[in-house]
């Protein structure tokens, strides 16, 4: 199973290559990571997304919280939250074939971004499988390319992170 | 007060306290040495930046302070490595500092430059690159505090050259407060009341200690815990010390090569209380063998150690001390009469023993007389292999801080600088270091050290000529080919050779000349009528001192546990 944590860290260079460093060495297997700065500059946020189980999230946020610059966990696993990702998909698409791909970009409610002889960028917020659903529906078209941010996740209500949640181990 | 980084760090240095500095001088630490030779604190110059930070973490180990290391960049910091990572395994408490190029130059393959910060950290608690003079004081102060709080480990403090020589103001902070580091020292109150109520309800318990008794200074409270419970304790390689060798409770070590009586407690047992260990692969032997009818209360100041290897029932997190305190009061006498018995029936019909069948001396019957001669009043440290183990079998060590060996790492080479830091925490005790021939070599260079430090160390070579240990397991799981484990080997030798006999050629180094060419005394010991004899020289001897015994030559480990068996499936030679 997947487990989506949300890690503040101290803002300092090569934090993430801590994190990132600490995780592979351990064999730990990250699907996805996202970064950036928070309402407080001093502090950046890293959601990843995790796969193992009870076991093995249990090491990894024990292991992340060992570390002096991760100030606090929060397992967004356990409490209702918004998840979102971003993904910009670049399909071949001839003249021709440019109204399926219209039709496929407003059913998923995405938006063209870029628009050239042969080729269209799409861009596509949402869930993970709303994005992996319209990968899928273009895949006939030819993807060119793929970029995505990794799943961010906030929580619900009036909850935040620093305070729901995981406490300190 | 406005002054210089590197004056800073050494100002710093005296605010915590230091009185010994291990290092080795270079480019871009050279305004640090500077400084630091103006001031009233100890400088041993070792002979590899290897030796200083083992040095730096044999003095830690022995004295319970924070050990510093200081190198200059590049092959300076990289030289670091094996002795960060040795005390990272560990738990060892240590300050190391290295220079850097200047910030500028950081990044451009500068002369002696290496990212000593990306190297070292998964093999340190936590790592600082300094940019701004500014932040020295507190960089330092939370150095030390890290280093030796929680648990225990090395901390980096990465100097660039131009840092350490611009000026800035020296205010040394009073306390720390770094948000993400807040360890956990008293247990749950809860989690304990729990644990006391598993240990109330056993009937079949053993104790099971590590190095965190050392750590945290458990060892009064784990002895008056067991002796008031009346429940056997069997220690870790790292917790030699930390309950006495010598009482009836004690069990012996347990592990791969752990005793008989503490292999077949753990395996027994319905309850391991666990304090300060954990679970290390070389004490479980296959997990899904161990303890299989235990229950088990852990008891750690680190969570991570809780449920990794082995699943826990009870589990405490804090410090031992503190905790054992807590368990104490609430500790009585158990009714385990016939499980103690049992036990130590087991004890007694199962003592580590070895057969003096030859007219060579055995390397075991060496570290018995030197238990003997000292009283076991010394601080023995080892390198890695058969010295070790035979180290830890025939010496009883009834205090902590008295055994200091690389448990985790298992790093070759670590003994004698830590004797070197374990002396010069120590000057009047008497310090072995227990060597096999192959280990002594990794770091022989620190004969210099000793001897212009005039520090009587005595180094106790088991020369049997082989990489023992390696050969011990090429011997049992690889049809006794002794595939570049033999030290003597040359061209003239069979391609294959398992059978060392009197054809051998000359080994080398010759011990006694080497010692003497560094100044130090050097004794060839070859019968057991003489090793009384030579280790009493070495004890009254102010010099350093190399005794050689010529050991036999394909002597065993024993008991040992297969690697992959459960720890209850012994061969006892």
């Amino acid at each position: 199973m997947d487990y989506t944590l949300s890690v503040l860290v101290e803002n300092h260079p090569g934090v993430l290559a801590q994190i990132s460093g600490l995780l592979s060495g351990r064999g730990f297997n990250i699907r996805s990571i996202a970064a950036g700065e928070t309402e407080d500059s001093t502090i950046t946020r890293i959601i990843m997304v995790v796969a193992g189980d009870d076991r093995v999230i249990d090491q990894v946020k024990k292991q992340l919280d060992r570390l002096v610059v991760v100030i606090r966990i929060t397992d967004l696993s356990e409490i209702p939250s918004v998840d979102r990702e971003l993904a910009l998909v670049k399909v071949s698409s001839t003249i021709s074939r440019r109204a399926e791909v219209f039709q496929i970009v407003d059913v998923f409610r995405a938006k063209i971004v870029d628009i050239a002889h042969k080729s269209l960028t799409i861009e596509v917020t949402g869930v993970s499988e709303k994005v992996e659903a319209l990968i899928e529906m273009l895949t006939p078209f030819g993807i060119k390319e793929i970029v995505r941010t990794g799943k961010i996740s906030i929580a619900r209500g009036e909850a935040v992170a620093e305070k729901g949640g995981e406490s300190r181990a | 007060m406005r002054m210089p980084g590197a004056k800073m760090v050494v100002e710093a240095l005296k605010r915590e306290g230091v009185e010994v500095v291990f290092g080795y001088p270079g480019g871009t630490i050279m305004p640090f040495f500077d400084f630091l030779h103006r001031e009233d604190i100890r400088m041993i110059l070792n002979r590899h930046e290897q030796g200083a930070v083992h040095a730096a973490d044999g003095y830690a180990r022995a004295s319970g302070r924070v050990g510093v290391a200081v190198s200059t960049s590049g092959p300076g910091a990289t030289n670091l490595v094996t002795g960060i990572a040795t005390a990272n395994m560990d738990s060892i408490p240590l300050v190391l500092i290295t220079g850097q190029v200047p910030v500028d130059m950081i990044g451009n393959d500068a002369f002696q430059e290496a990212d000593i910060i990306g190297i070292s950290r998964p093999i340190t608690k936590h790592s600082y690159l300094v940019l701004d003079v500014e932040d020295i004081p507190r960089i330092v102060k939370e150095a030390f505090h890290i280093a030796r709080t929680g648990r225990p480990g090395p901390v980096l403090i990465d100097l660039p050259k131009d840092v350490s020589v611009a000026e800035g103001d020296f205010t040394y902070p009073e306390e720390v407060n770094i948000r993400g580091y807040k360890p956990i020292l008293n247990g749950n109150s809860q989690a304990i009341k729990r644990a006391m109520d598993f240990v109330r309800r056993s009937k079949k318990p053993v104790i099971y200690a590590g190095g965190g008794i050392i750590t945290s200074e458990a060892s009064a409270e784990l002895t008056a815990f067991a002796r008031k419970t009346g429940i056997p304790v069997t220690l870790t390689l790292m917790g030699l010390g930390a309950f006495p060798g010598t009482d009836p409770l004690f069990l012996g070590m347990l592990g791969m090569h752990g005793t008989v009586a503490a292999n077949q407690a753990v395996s027994e047992c319905d309850l391991i209380i666990a304090v300060g260990a954990r679970f290390d692969d070389r004490v479980t032997g296959r997990v899904s063998k161990f303890a299989t009818k235990a229950k088990v209360v852990h008891v750690d100041i680190d969570p991570v150690v809780i449920s990794k290897n082995v699943l826990v029932d009870v589990p405490v997190v804090g410090d031992a001390r503190e905790v054992l305190q807590e368990m104490l009061k609430l500790a009585e006498p158990l009714p385990i009469d016939s499980w103690r018995e049992e036990l130590m029936a087991w004890k007694r019909e199962n003592p580590l023993t070895y057969r003096q069948d030859c007219p060579v001396i055995k390397p075991q019957y060496v570290v018995e007389k030197i238990y003997e001669l000292t009283g076991g009043d010394a601080i023995i440290t080892t390198e890695v292999g058969q010295n070790q183990m035979w180290a830890a079998h025939y010496f009883l060590y009834d205090h902590p801080r008295t055994f200091l060996s690389s448990g985790g790492l298992g790093t070759m080479g670590y003994g004698f600088p830590a004797a070197i830091g374990a002396q010069v925490a120590f000057p009047d005790r008497v310090v072995f270091d227990i060597a096999g021939d192959g280990s002594i070599q990794m770091k022989i260079q620190e004969l210099a050290t000793a001897v212009l430090n005039e520090l009587p160390v005595n180094i106790a070579i088991l020369n049997n000529g082989y990489l023992g240990m390696v050969r011990q397991w090429q011997e049992f799981f690889f049809d006794k080919a002794y595939a570049f484990s033999c030290l003597g080997q040359r061209p003239s030798c069979p391609r294959h050779c398992n059978n060392p006999n009197g054809e051998c050629p000359p080994y080398v180094p010759d011990f006694v000349k080497l010692a003497e060419a560094y100044g130090a005394m050097g004794i060839r010991v070859e019968h057991p009528e003489d090793v009384e004899g030579a280790i009493r020289e070495a004890i009254q001897s102010p010099r350093t001192v190399i005794l050689e015994f010529l050991v036999t030559r394909e002597e065993n480990v024993f008991p040992m546990v297969q690697p992959g068996a459960g720890i209850n499936e012994i061969m006892i030679g």
